[in-house]
């Protein structure tokens, strides 16, 4: 197949590849969203995921991507194996190894499907073309008399049949061909038809190997001592006490800190306990939680608007109706369940890594600037990952094992970091206040729009701040510069403020914290035009919008207009993110001063559904982690230290507290939007404005589960 | 604190270990037996990701030092089933229960332990036995399900 302009403006190569092992081998590269947050110009695409058919017929796809959860260990393959009609049973997904010959390799965006389900279709489709020319070729017939089915070439005229793995060998010695025809949706076997994943059994049996478990000869665990002011310093630290500790082999200045090198993990957490060390705070001595709202609050709006849409003073101006509200949201942890950690192996002019990373791509590159090595001497291994919400993504926690390993003489060391270190040295997700105003004409009908977010830039925090120079908006008023209401005139600006705090991307990056403010103002011009708050919405949103049907079904499934049970409520938002249109309702009560979520039926839009039961799963865990924060999560700072340590003081929801979630889908046949984030932006919207019915009081501060008991 | 020599009963077969004995028993089964079914994820007893048995009972094993073990038969997730076709784990696999999956060996071992005691619990039952095994991705409502088909009714 040629290298040819692809959707996205990029060159997609799909080509066969030789990597070794018989059978029928197929390359391709499949593009990440990556790419854009880190502002990387556009490049020709390498290889970075191949499909093998061996001559056993066992089909094989191995993925250089992240696992998190997300499902996309079973959704890629099924998109290769709907193509190429394979038997399912015969597919298998095996982990590539990460390399800088494969081209990127950054799972995080929702972008797995979204950006690669074509070329994923077209490599099982370039190979079923390739298997269906060798039968032909054995049978002496053409090839447009035979098809293929469930990993079979079949010719009807005589009846006769060759299994994938008997033409395996000779379909790989084929040219591959240049156009291939894609199955109409019609006689899709796998696409759209709930999918068991491929990683379940071994995620019930402890076989599963996540970056915590591995295990390689002669390592040792080790534990870092980091300064607890975020960008602090050691100053001191005196290791006599940590080295008497049995087990305890090292104690090693890093530039993270001091590690304690033990023969265990529990030796190294019990000598970093006795390891006698002093910090030096630095500049962020000073920040805490009054600070960053000062900063917040002063920084100067960005001259240049992110979305100018006709002139909003003027239309504010003569508005019959006017409303302005400011709205808060905090820092917030990731708080994965496996806490970060990394296994490394530094050798002379050679770097090994076992980590469950989301960022190979980004990772690959510090380390080679770091151990002064080529990066084609970083092997990396990638495990599964116990959770990522974006937290996977940065490069601290694999840089330091690395670090480690070094200081300790070049032994594999594997780094685990203790809840506390996870949720004191993470990177955050960003503050912000946002400031909105608008106006309504006599009619109700919205006509002024204007959004300042106030916020500091994750991208710049990551990546520094040539990473925002290079974007004709900062990624700050990420979705907020696409507020979906039509108005008259709408302007989103920007202030962004340097927190000091590492800040990073958390599940749906700023739609997570841009979604709260828009939503509830637009509950709040509802009320103020005398409107239904989702009849306010459709008249608001403009025709053919993919947000009108996910409002209508949700509505339609929670009974929206009837009476709730008796002190019970509903709230409603909508969110557009990551090329998914989801809305949802939220059933909320006020028990004992607690707020109290009974159900949330969601409605989402995400284009063609690849598995139904992963897009369920998704959009229900979106929920239950926007939940958590929406009720409880808040990283607050003392003296420029992290104050919450562990899941007592920043408790996720807890399954007595579980609402009942529903998800419906919005059938489609546009191309897949991604599925991982979409389903959060709207749950914390939702309950607040289902707790202004219960209440009749505005809540414009994240989170809600504090203020409600006030 | 100086070390000391523990057999230990795991998984039905006796194993040797060295440790001090404020070790918890979760690190013993991590690092001293490559036991890495046992997940650690808030050495406080907050999250039961490392969730075991000791003769049948669920306890925190990040919570359980090997000296307070004694003789005590520890049962792991790898302990299970030996083909991994325990019924929890069954139906664990029907409703398709994990996502990440770092919770769910601790999530398997509580709904076990719950199911020798009260074979048909009640939603109550199954809140109080399970609400304080963590889940990040949000699994809660699958492990419902799977409990309650476990324990003989359909979901």
């Amino acid at each position: 197949m040629t290298a040819r302009e692809g959707r996205l403006g990029r060159r997609e190569f799909l080509e066969t590849a030789a990597l070794g092992g018989a059978g029928l081998w197929l390359a391709m590269a499949l593009p990440s969203r990556a790419d854009e947050v880190a502002g990387k110009k556009e490049t020709a695409l390498e290889p970075n995921a191949w499909l093998r058919v061996d001559t056993a017929g066992v089909v094989t796809i191995f993925l250089a991507k992240a696992e998190m959860g997300q499902g996309v260990f079973t959704s890629m393959p099924m998109l290769v194996a709907e193509d190429l009609e394979a038997d399912w049973k015969a597919v298998k997904v095996v982990q590539a190894d990460a390399s800088p010959r494969f081209g990127t390799m950054v799972t995080g965006g929702s972008s797995s499907v979204r950006r690669s389900w074509k070329t994923l279709r077209e490599a099982g489709a370039t190979a079923r073309t390739m298997l269906v020319t060798a039968a032909a070729r054995r049978w002496a017939v053409e090839p447009g008399t035979c098809r293929a089915e469930r990993g079979e070439v079949i010719h009807d005229a005589t009846g006769r049949r060759l299994a994938y793995g008997a033409l395996a060998s000779e379909a790989a010695a084929l040219p591959a061909p240049k156009d291939v025809a894609l199955k109409a949706p019609k006689d899709f076997r796998l696409l759209g038809r709930r999918t068991p994943r491929l990683d379940t059994p071994d995620k019930t049996t402890g076989k599963a190997v996540f970056g915590i478990d591995v295990r390689v000869p002669g390592m040792l665990h080790a534990a870092v001592a980091r300064p607890p002011v975020l960008g602090g310093k050691v100053t001191f630290h005196d290791a006599k006490a940590a080295l008497a500790v049995p087990g305890v082999v090292k104690v090693v200045a890093v530039p993270s800190g001091i590690a304690v090198v033990a023969r265990s993990t529990w030796a190294a957490f019990q000598g970093r306990e006795k390891l006698a060390a002093r910090f030096a705070a630095g500049p962020n001595g000073v920040v805490d939680s009054a600070e960053i709202a000062r900063r917040l609050a002063t920084a100067p709006v960005l001259a240049k608007p992110a979305r100018a849409d006709g002139d909003f003073e003027k239309a504010y101006a003569v508005a019959a109706r006017k409303l302005e509200a400011v709205f808060d949201v905090p820092l917030l942890a990731h708080a994965t369940m496996e806490p970060m950690n990394a296994t490394a192996h530094v050798r002379k002019g050679a770097v090994e890594i076992w980590a469950p990373t989301q960022a190979p791509s980004w990772v690959i590159p510090k380390l080679a600037e770091t151990f002064g090595v080529p990066e084609s001497a970083v092997t990396m291994h990638i495990t599964l990952l116990g959770g990522g919400f974006g937290r996977r993504a940065m490069m601290d926690f694999v840089v330091e094992a690395a670090e480690v390993s070094r200081a300790a003489g070049g032994v594999p060391v594997q780094v685990t970091w203790t809840r506390e270190d996870d949720m004191r040295h993470d990177w955050y997700r960003p503050p912000g206040r946002n400031e909105l105003r608008a106006g309504l004409d006599a009619a109700g009908k919205l006509v002024a729009w204007r959004h300042l977010v106030r916020a500091p830039s994750a991208a710049a925090s990551v990546f520094g701040p040539a990473a925002r120079a290079g974007r004709d908006r900062p990624d700050t008023v990420e979705s907020a510069a696409d507020v979906p209401y039509t108005a008259g005139a709408v302007r989103v600006e920007a202030a962004i403020p340097d927190i000091g705090v590492p800040l990073g991307f958390w599940r749906s990056v700023y739609a997570s914290q841009n979604a709260f403010p828009e939503e509830c103002f637009v509950d709040e011009l509802a009320a103020a035009a005398g409107a239904d708050p989702l009849a306010f919405r459709l008249a608001n949103l403009p025709a053919g919008n993919r947000l009108r049907g996910a409002l209508e079904l949700a509505a339609s499934k929670a009974g929206w207009g009837s009476r709730p049970a008796p002190g019970h409520a509903l709230g409603i938002a909508c969110h557009t993110s990551f090329g998914s249109h989801v809305a949802e309702v939220a059933e909320v009560s006020v028990e004992n001063g607690r707020v109290r979520v009974h159900r949330v039926v969601c409605a989402v839009d995400c284009g063609m559904t690849v598995n139904p039961d992963t897009v369920e799963a998704q959009v229900e865990s979106a929920v239950v982690y926007g939940l958590s924060a929406a009720l409880r999560g808040e990283i607050t700072l003392r003296g420029g230290a992290v104050v919450q340590g562990n899941f007592d003081d920043q408790e996720p929801l807890r399954m007595d507290e579980m609402p009942a979630v529903e998800v419906h889908v919005v059938p489609s046949g546009e191309d897949p939007g991604g599925i991982g984030e979409p389903g959060l932006p709207p749950i914390a919207p939702a309950v607040a404005n289902a707790l202004f019915v219960i209440t009749g009081r505005r809540v414009r501060r994240l989170p809600l589960g504090a203020l409600a008991s006030s | 604190m100086s070390t000391t020599r523990y057999a230990l009963d795991v998984n039905g077969r006796v194993r040797e270990v060295e440790a001090t004995p404020d070790t918890p028993l979760l690190w013993v089964l991590r690092d001293g037996l490559d036991l890495t079914g046992t997940k650690f994820g808030c050495g406080q007893g907050l999250c039961g990701a490392c969730t075991v048995h000791l003769d049948g009972r669920a306890v925190r094993s990040c919570q359980t030092t090997i000296s307070e073990v004694g003789t005590r038969r520890i049962t792991t997730i790898e302990g299970l089933a030996a083909a991994g076709d325990h019924p929890v784990q069954k139906a664990w696999i029907a409703e398709d229960v994990p996502q990440c999956g770092y919770c769910q060996s601790g999530q398997i071992m509580a709904a076990v332990a719950l199911l020798a005691r009260t074979p048909r619990p009640t939603d109550a039952e199954i809140d109080a036995a399970m609400a304080g095994i963590l889940c990040r991705c949000g699994t809660y409502n699958r492990i419902r399900r799977a409990i309650r088909r476990a324990s003989g009714v359909t979901p």
